[in-house]
């Protein structure tokens, strides 16, 4: 520490003793334009406590003369989309699936709106794309447990799968484990494999499939939707398709249950989340289903 | 030591005084071209048909286009100002290499604007002595008057210059309606009043100081400079040594500048060109002009002061530099021409699908979905057809709320069509195969398009 302040030899400035190879660095005073402008802005830091919430109280806090609050502001701003909203959801609530499907302007809100709702409420079991996964069935592809026109997956979602509700769509398949004998339950999941080419058929599987499974899932285990009875000769397995998985699920099946929606979401929620799933590439016409 | 060492220059007043010649004609002109041209070129209308605007020159921010002439432009084709801003580089060096700095002394905003501010000046207060009186006399009626009214006047010029800009940007004769009405949206209010400010600053205060301090190119045009660029120039061997000089005097052992300051006083940039090339030097040519002036009135040889190379050989535009300044001129200006010339009305996206990347149909078959933009450039609503290649036995779907065929999708004119695609096909050998989408337009051949993108099977 020096006592004396250094003072630079040509402008006569004050130095701050820092020294780069020769080179001080002098003390300039602040410009004075910059100080305004930083006066300027503790004013106006002064006018914010007033208007604004600023400063911690033993109970809260100061309100301010504006009384603004985030929350305030979040449900404005809310209400004001609620509203802009409200126009399609009401003309949603009021239209048939089908006129819904005819007015373009509609349909996308729908889809749109189907979009976002799958993501909040399905998505946890079906996969944010819809592609589902082990137990819960893929909504993009073309086959349907329970049928996949609008009108039935609007009815399906409404109701849900074995939820306890009087409308769910319910079916049961029992367990063979004490039923038929291990070697028959093998042979028997032989012959559902080689349904799709995946293994040897024999005489005795074919036999025992006849007489315990076809009732639901057809002579030629194409299903039945009636039951929900997946279609056993198709691509697509909702609990897996190698051998142990078979014997498993004939064994001591899994069944998989979805829950009502009619009680937690609005219709036109409903209406426009069948729409979504009806438009990922696997929706049928109604026309299909009814044959 | 001293203690009143200035570490910064202060800003010392120039009263440059008026001229006649023919750089100032030159100067004259090219101000009353180009401010016609920035003030009357929103106004030119060109008709684009129904449904589109009929502004010539149009930057539409909503509409998210920008119009010149039958040229459109859409957001993704920004490259085109890429284009626009070489060309404008390079041609200032073009420019410069061959005449110094004309672009500084005709032709910048600053120049053009400073010189209008002067102008009022002078109508208000008079000339070069009569303002610096008025400036240096006390505070009076008249001096409160000449200078408001001097103010007045720049507001107004300043308010026409950001009120011709915000024309550039909506279309005229609405907004103009608006602006009387008082009833304008709050950008458009925004950039008034900014570019008002920044005008009567620029032009009324800041002036040369824009030109020495502030302007990068102004700096590095000197780099385009060389022996055989055009400068102003003090014909040193002819003027030196210099004195003033009586009517009759012999001319015998002396030199022809009479050391009248006629060159200093006219100067805007308030610099004595007689020290020689200098970086505050616009090039403008008013010493020029003011020398002329005087050596007509003494019966001497015009050219003391003039435009000459600093080779002092006579004036030669074929140059290494220029060559190649024209040839990245000519290059740049083929290419966007060409560019433009062949710009095609359709333009498309495919996006495949990445969740799920592929879904497995109860028959084994494979489906692919994929966002598709058409993007319609052209004037007229159309049909197209879609259709893919790389991949056998494929079947294409549009999903929509209505039944689309593949060979009729239609878009709006001057629109994005969006479509939902589904392909389906056997299982691949490739985990992802590469295919190609293809767009042609139903009622012109000549417009297709096509894109690769990737078809997933999954793993075998």
């Amino acid at each position: 520490m020096t006592d004396k302040k250094e003072r630079d030899e040509f402008s006569g400035v004050e130095t701050t003793g820092h020294e780069w190879d020769g080179l001080k660095e002098l003390n300039n005073p602040a410009p004075r334009w910059w100080l305004w402008v930083f006066f300027v802005t503790v004013i106006w830091a002064v006018g914010y406590w007033f208007v604004y919430p600023a400063w911690p109280t033993i109970s809260g806090h100061t309100k301010g003369s504006l009384n603004w609050t985030q929350y305030k502001k979040l449900s404005e701003e809310q209400s004001e989309i609620l509203a802009r909203r409200g126009e399609f959801s009401e003309k949603i609530k009021i239209s048939s699936l089908q006129e819904i499907k005819n007015d373009s302007e509609l349909y996308a809100f729908a889809l749109a709106g189907g979009k976002t709702m799958f993501k909040e409420n399905c998505a946890a079991c079906h996969g944010t794309g819809a592609q589902g996964g082990p137990g819960y069935p893929n909504l993009n592809d073309d086959d349907w447990l329970w049928g996949g026109d609008i009108a039935t997956i609007y009815k399906t979602i409404q109701h849900g799968i074995r939820s306890g509700h009087p409308g769910a769509r319910d079916s049961q398949m029992p367990a063979f484990s004490g039923v038929l004998k291990p070697q028959e339950i093998i042979a028997v999941t032989e012959h559902v494999l080689s349904l799709s080419n995946l293994a040897e058929s024999s005489a005795e599987g074919e036999e025992i499939f006849k007489q315990n499974c076809a009732s639901c899932h057809g002579n030629n285990g194409t299903g039945g939707r009636e039951f929900g009875a997946p279609n056993l000769a198709d691509a697509i397995w909702v609990y897996g398709s190698d051998k142990k998985s078979i014997v498993a699920q004939i064994n001591n099946p899994k069944h998989g249950v979805m829950p009502a929606w009619v009680d937690r979401l609005p219709d036109e929620t409903i209406k426009q989340l069948s729409i979504y799933i009806h438009s990922l590439g696997g929706g049928e016409t109604s026309a299909e289903n009814q044959q | 030591m001293d203690k009143n060492i200035q570490l910064f220059k202060k800003q010392e007043k120039i009263y440059p005084r008026r001229v006649w010649g023919r750089y100032r004609k030159i100067k004259w002109m090219s101000m009353v071209i180009l401010l016609g041209i920035y003030y009357l070129a929103p106004w030119l209308r060109w008709d684009r048909g129904e449904h589109a605007p009929d502004q010539a020159i149009l930057i539409d921010m909503s509409g998210r286009r920008a119009y010149f002439f039958n040229i459109e432009i859409w957001p993704q084709e920004v490259y085109y100002i890429t284009g626009i801003l070489i060309l404008a580089a390079v041609g200032l060096f073009f420019v410069t290499s061959l005449f110094g700095r004309v672009w500084c002394g005709y032709a910048c905003p600053q120049t053009v604007w400073t010189d209008l501010f002067v102008w009022v000046e002078r109508i208000v207060q008079g000339d070069r002595n009569a303002r610096k009186k008025l400036d240096e006399s006390p505070l009076s009626l008249n001096k409160i008057y000449k200078k408001g009214l001097t103010h007045l006047i720049w507001i107004i010029i300043g308010l026409f210059t950001g009120g011709a800009w915000v024309f550039y940007f909506n279309d005229a004769p609405t907004l103009f309606d608006q602006i009387v009405h008082f009833d304008i949206p709050l950008t458009v209010g925004g950039w008034i009043i900014a570019l008002t400010f920044s005008t009567y600053l620029m032009a009324g205060y800041a002036r040369e100081q824009v030109c020495t301090y502030m302007c990068p190119y102004a700096r590095f045009q000197s780099a385009m400079f060389d022996k055989n660029t055009l400068i102003i120039a003090y014909d040193e061997k002819r003027g030196e040594p210099r004195g003033h000089h009586k009517a009759g005097e012999s001319w015998e052992g002396r030199g022809h500048c009479i050391d009248c300051d006629s060159c200093v006083l006219v100067c805007p940039m308030g610099i004595d060109i007689r020290k020689g090339l200098q970086m505050d030097c616009i090039a403008c040519g008013l010493c020029v002009d003011a020398c002329n002036n005087v050596m007509d009135k003494i019966g001497l040889p015009r050219g003391l002061i003039r435009y000459d190379t600093e080779s002092k050989q006579p004036f030669n535009a074929l140059r290494p530099r220029t060559f190649w300044y024209g040839g990245i001129i000519s290059l740049v200006g083929i290419l966007m021409l060409y560019s433009l010339l062949t710009r095609s009305p359709l333009e498309m996206n495919i996006i495949h699908d990445r969740n799920p990347l592929f879904v497995v149909l109860s028959n084994s078959e494979i489906r692919n979905g994929y966002n598709l933009h058409i993007l319609n450039k052209s004037r007229t609503d159309r049909y197209y057809t879609i259709g893919i290649e790389g991949l056998e036995n494929a079947n294409l779907r549009i999903q929509a709320n209505n039944e689309i065929q593949n060979d009729s999708l239609h878009v709006f004119a001057d629109s994005l069509g969006n479509f939902r695609v589904f392909v389906t096909a056997p299982k691949q050998q490739e985990i992802r195969k590469e295919i190609r989408f293809i767009i042609k337009a139903n009622d012109d051949s000549e417009i297709k398009e096509s894109k690769e993108t990737i078809f997933v099977s999954g793993s075998k």
